[in-house]
């Protein structure tokens, strides 16, 4: 854990972390349970050349890298169950990955365990269109269930803004939300049954229809970040694609009154859709990426606020929309005109933390939750932040539910400046758990606020917590170093961050 | 050649190991290495997983442009070796660019892989089929214009004297490797080439749509606003009939080079010479430089820069100094490679000359759609489908432009395909050393084709003769078609006066 910490630094430093070939790679494994990997999936599923575990070692978050000891490419529940139960009974630590696109580290191997890829399991085995659900593999692409059901006039409502690439067992695994969660709930809304190897290799399932008795394993399993089993098939939830739709663009000439529009829009007793927001650095990313949306370049903040259902009162509620933005002093406001143009508005949101590769060499992205009605305190006390580490801070956000992403921009060539952003961060996320909010909205802990955790939960809430996992996995290999912080860990980040 | 590019090479010089910027990067030491303000704008994100054929084929990480990316990154700084590794990532690549357009960050991956390529083929030369591939066709062959009528002309007498049938009968061909076996039984009647047979200069036929569109405006009275908007592809699409306006300082192309393209001009001289229909019956000169060579495409997506530079050399000379006002290619492999000679060259005396060059070329579809075409008469009855060429769509960002053209054909019903902008496998040279992912590839495409259509229209040879191939295996009886050519075709029905069937 620290070594890891130390790592981590090193490679920031001097961009060194991640080995050479020919040191601090893990251990290849065992020849006979790498013989019996290969006898399982088959050769080609086996993967342990230096250039592919490279390949593994980061997610969507690049700041702490390791190399895996092997990559496995199961094709079916029982080849995962197969090479589970073997890992399990040689004692050797591992983790399920899908596509890779987590922002918290979930699936980057901290002890260079075995890689369990789902990417080839993405086969849409089942779609029920009276039931309005879908049984799928882990491996199938939010975005292609959606557009394989829009046949039947249905779609997965889970929308992170990865969709284009993450999968619907990562989903699960990071309880995803998503612009329009704000209406429509976050994955565990979505899910009605799993589909589960045990970190023994056993084969359960989890679940059933909508009021299945006894305790909720699956609302336990979504969110566990790949840490209690590994999912390899899901029943989800499909809803009926909304009979109409209309979405705005506001333009606002100060921070303060975006965040009075958003609190006003909600206490006005209007669910939209979604609600969006971003401000005068995210706008300057994404102009100057690849899908610019022809934003003005001296405006403050913009919101994207999207309003669906019955096509019938679609106009008055926009109208309603209008008239609070107006109140608050918009600048200008516009409804799309064309689904053309409502496409090039998401497709430019949906981008936002990438384009910001445009305008910073580094960033990091922070996700917290606030109560509404604290969103512009916390937007003033964030700027503050920015001002007093040195550091500029997008922020790019689901306005609506007061899941904010801070985006710090920084430097990793720069000495110092990877620490500073990452100070900055953790300071954003302390104001939001002394608002009442929370660490992660979406992104999940994984290695990345896994020392965050200390700031929400008391020693015995861990504790717990532990306990949970530990009836799960008892030797304690299954994607071990996440989520929640070992134990005393909290007292040390507490003297040094928190206190200090 | 040889020659060529010693002198280039020593000319060039180059600083081992370092890049444009003047920066370290330790891991690759030849010249012209990836550069690492490319690679480190990607940000790892991985929302061009989900687009790049061969992770699709395969899903894993080194098999997808962030995990190439990635790969690229660590050799540079030190931690990955110019091994067998990196060879095979990159190699798999198809440089389809599928990923840029997917990218939100803008990385150039296509430029990443091709130098990184540069480097890795230097490190560990090619062995086997590959080597012989590369050493016969890319280096024995393309570059040189004559040994290359020669071999067209060898074909043309194998095709014509009754010796392919006789092979085929007495199952000669069988004696080529799998996928030349394939592509043997797709290739077209060959013609002759249009570079040799044509005369150097061409006049237009007719004055051009847009000249009789300006001469209406300025013989028309002025009405209040000077102002005009510019031309768009979204109007050009939407109402192909009117004429297209101009802004003043929007310079309105005369004189037109053509760029001929080797496996074009080889295989499909038929649609060289509809290139040169259309356009002189759009009222522009047309000129074909003779010594006008590959365009290199090959060569550098091979890796082996120094013949490509040493081409786009020949090439700028050939038509810079015919003063053309443009450059029309209809190959979407040779296009994306003219318009990135200044890439190419970026380190070369002739940068500034290799950059002019780039920006006055133009794809055939794009090039009459921005500066305007007379949208045909004729009529053209069949229901045609669209591919997009991976060179066209992704590296080039043509899109909408041939779908206009298709669109103002009378009689022509267009359907779109699943998937239309997903590689076929053709790649360059990629479908030869790559058959087992380029078959996955090709059959995946092919069951895109939708049932109800007779032509399938694409911009690039190389997808012609994989997906005709690919058809053929199929059992399928959907003609492979250029896009100009049907436009073409509609012309000429007007003047015959009647239908004709694809």
């Amino acid at each position: 854990m620290i070594e890891s910490r130390v790592a981590a630094d090193a490679w920031r430093r001097e961009g060194a972390a991640l080995p050479g070939p020919e040191e601090d790679f893990p251990p290849p494994l065992p020849r006979a349970v790498a013989a019996a990997i290969r006898s399982i999936v088959g050769e080609r599923f086996f993967l342990e050349d230096p250039a592919s575990l490279l390949a593994y070692a980061c997610d969507g978050q690049t700041l702490i890298c390791r190399p895996p000891r092997a990559v496995v490419l199961p094709a079916t529940t029982e080849e995962v169950a197969a090479v589970v139960r073997l890992l399990y009974d040689a004692g050797i630590p591992y983790l399920p990955r899908g596509a890779g696109t987590g922002l918290s580290g979930g699936a980057v191997p901290l002890n260079g365990e075995v890689v369990l890829s789902l990417a080839r399991m993405k086969r849409i085995l089942h779609v029920d269109p009276v039931n309005r659900l879908a049984v799928v593999q882990p491996g199938v692409v939010n975005l292609r269930l959606s557009q394989a059901v829009a046949s039947e006039g249905l779609y997965f409502a889970p929308d992170p803004s990865s969709q284009y690439a993450c999968t619907v067992g990562g989903n699960v695994g990071e309880n995803a939300g998503g612009a329009h969660c704000l209406k429509y709930g976050v994955t565990t809304n979505h899910v009605l049954a799993l589909r589960v190897v045990l970190p023994d290799g056993e084969v359960v399932d989890l679940g059933g229809p909508p009021g299945t008795p006894g305790p909720d394993l699956v609302g336990l399993w979504t969110g566990s970040e790949g840490t209690l089993g590994i999912v390899t098939e899901l029943t989800v939830r499909l809803l009926p694609l909304p009979e109409g739709r209309r979405t705005a663009l506001a333009y606002f000439d100060t921070v303060d009154a975006a965040s009075r529009t958003v609190a006003d829009i909600m206490a006005a007793g209007i669910v939209p859709a979604a609600l969006e927001m971003m401000d005068a650095v995210a706008i300057e990313g994404v102009e100057r990426g690849k899908k610019p949306a022809g934003h003005p370049p001296d405006v403050e903040a913009l919101l994207l606020i999207e309003v669906d259902g019955v096509e019938a009162g679609l106009d008055a509620e926009m109208e309603r929309i209008v008239a609070v933005c107006r109140k608050n002093g918009v600048r200008s406001v516009k409804v799309a005109e064309s689904e053309a143009e409502r496409r090039l508005w998401w497709d430019n949101r949906k981008t936002a933390f990438a384009a910001m590769g445009a305008i910073s060499p580094n960033y990091l992205v922070q996700d917290g939750v606030i109560p509404l009605s604290t969103l512009p305190d916390v937007l003033r006390r964030i700027r503050a932040i920015g001002e007093k580490y040195g550091l500029r801070i997008a922020n790019v956000f689901h306005a609506g539910d007061g899941n904010l992403h801070p985006l710090i921009l920084y430097d990793g060539r720069v000495p110092g400046e990877a620490e500073r952003a990452e100070a900055a961060g953790l300071e954003a996320l302390r104001v939001c758990v002394e608002v009442g909010g929370s660490i992660t909205g979406e992104h999940g802990v994984g290695i990345e606020k896994r020392e965050a955790m200390c700031f929400m939960f008391d020693p015995p809430e861990l504790e717990a917590m532990r306990a949970v996992r530990a009836a799960f996995d008892p030797k304690g290999l299954l994607n071990a170093a996440k989520l929640i912080p070992t134990p005393g860990r909290c007292g040390e980040v507490k003297a040094a961050a928190w206190e200090g | 050649m040889a020659r060529e590019i010693e002198a280039a090479e020593a000319e060039a010089g180059g600083r081992p190991g370092t890049d444009r910027a003047g920066r370290r990067s330790p891991g690759f030491p030849y010249p012209d290495p990836p550069q690492a303000p490319d690679y480190e704008l990607c940000v790892h994100c991985g929302l061009c997983l989900d687009v790049c054929p061969t992770y699709l084929e395969r899903g894993e990480e080194l098999h997808s442009p962030r995990g190439r990316v990635f790969l690229i990154r660590q050799a540079a700084e030190g931690r990955l070796p110019l091994d067998a590794g990196l060879y095979e990532a990159v190699f798999q690549c198809l440089d389809c660019r599928a990923c840029e357009t997917a990218c939100p960050s803008g990385v150039p991956v296509g430029r990443l892989i091709e130098a990184a390529r540069g480097q890795v083929v230097r490190a560990m030369p090619s062995r086997g089929f590959r080597r012989f591939v590369e050493a016969t066709l890319l280096r024995g062959l393309i570059p040189h214009p004559r040994r290359l009528d020669r071999a067209a002309a060898l074909l043309r007498l194998y095709q014509r004297s009754g010796l392919a049938r006789a092979a085929r009968a007495l199952r000669l061909t069988k004696l080529l490797p799998p996928p030349l076996r394939k592509l043997e039984r797709a290739l077209p009647a060959v013609r002759r080439s249009v570079r040799r047979r044509y005369p150097e200069a061409l006049p237009a036929l007719r004055p051009s749509a847009a000249a009789r569109a300006e001469a209406a405006v300025a013989a028309a009275p002025r009405s209040g606003s000077e102002a005009r908007p510019p031309v768009s592809l979204a109007a050009a699409a939407s109402a192909p009939a009117a004429p297209p306006a101009f802004r003043p300082e929007f310079k309105r192309p005369k004189r037109v080079g053509v760029f001929t393209g080797c496996v074009m001009d080889v295989w499909y001289a038929d649609v060289n010479e509809a290139t040169v229909r259309v356009l002189r019956e759009n009222g522009y000169d047309v000129v074909i430089p003779k010594d006008q060579r590959c365009c290199g495409a090959l060569h550098v997506h091979a890796g082996d820069r120094e013949t490509g530079k040493a081409l786009a050399r020949a090439n700028l000379e050939a038509f810079l100094s015919r003063d053309v006002d443009a450059i029309v290619v209809n190959a979407a492999g040779c296009g994306a490679a003219l318009k990135e000679y200044g890439h190419l060259l970026a380190e070369d005396p002739e940068r500034e000359r290799a950059e002019a060059f780039a920006e006055k070329v133009y794809d055939v579809s794009e090039f009459l759609v921005r500066f305007g075409f007379r949208p045909p008469t004729g009529r053209v009855e069949a229901t045609v489908t669209y591919h997009e060429a991976c060179h066209l769509a992704h590296a080039q960002g043509i899109r909408e432009a041939p779908r206009a053209l298709l669109r103002s054909i009378p009689g022509l019903r267009l359907v779109e395909m699943p998937e239309a902008d997903h590689c076929c496998g053709s790649a360059g040279i990629y479908n030869l050393t790559h058959p087992e992912m380029a078959e996955a590839l090709l059959r995946r495409k092919v069951a895109n084709v939708p049932a109800e259509a007779e032509a399938v229209a694409m911009g690039n040879p190389g997808c012609m003769l994989q997906i005709a191939s690919g058809l053929l295996e199929a059992g399928r009886r959907t003609e492979v078609v250029h896009t100009v050519a049907l436009l073409d075709r509609a012309y000429r029905a007007e003047t015959h006066g009647k239908e004709e069937a694809p």
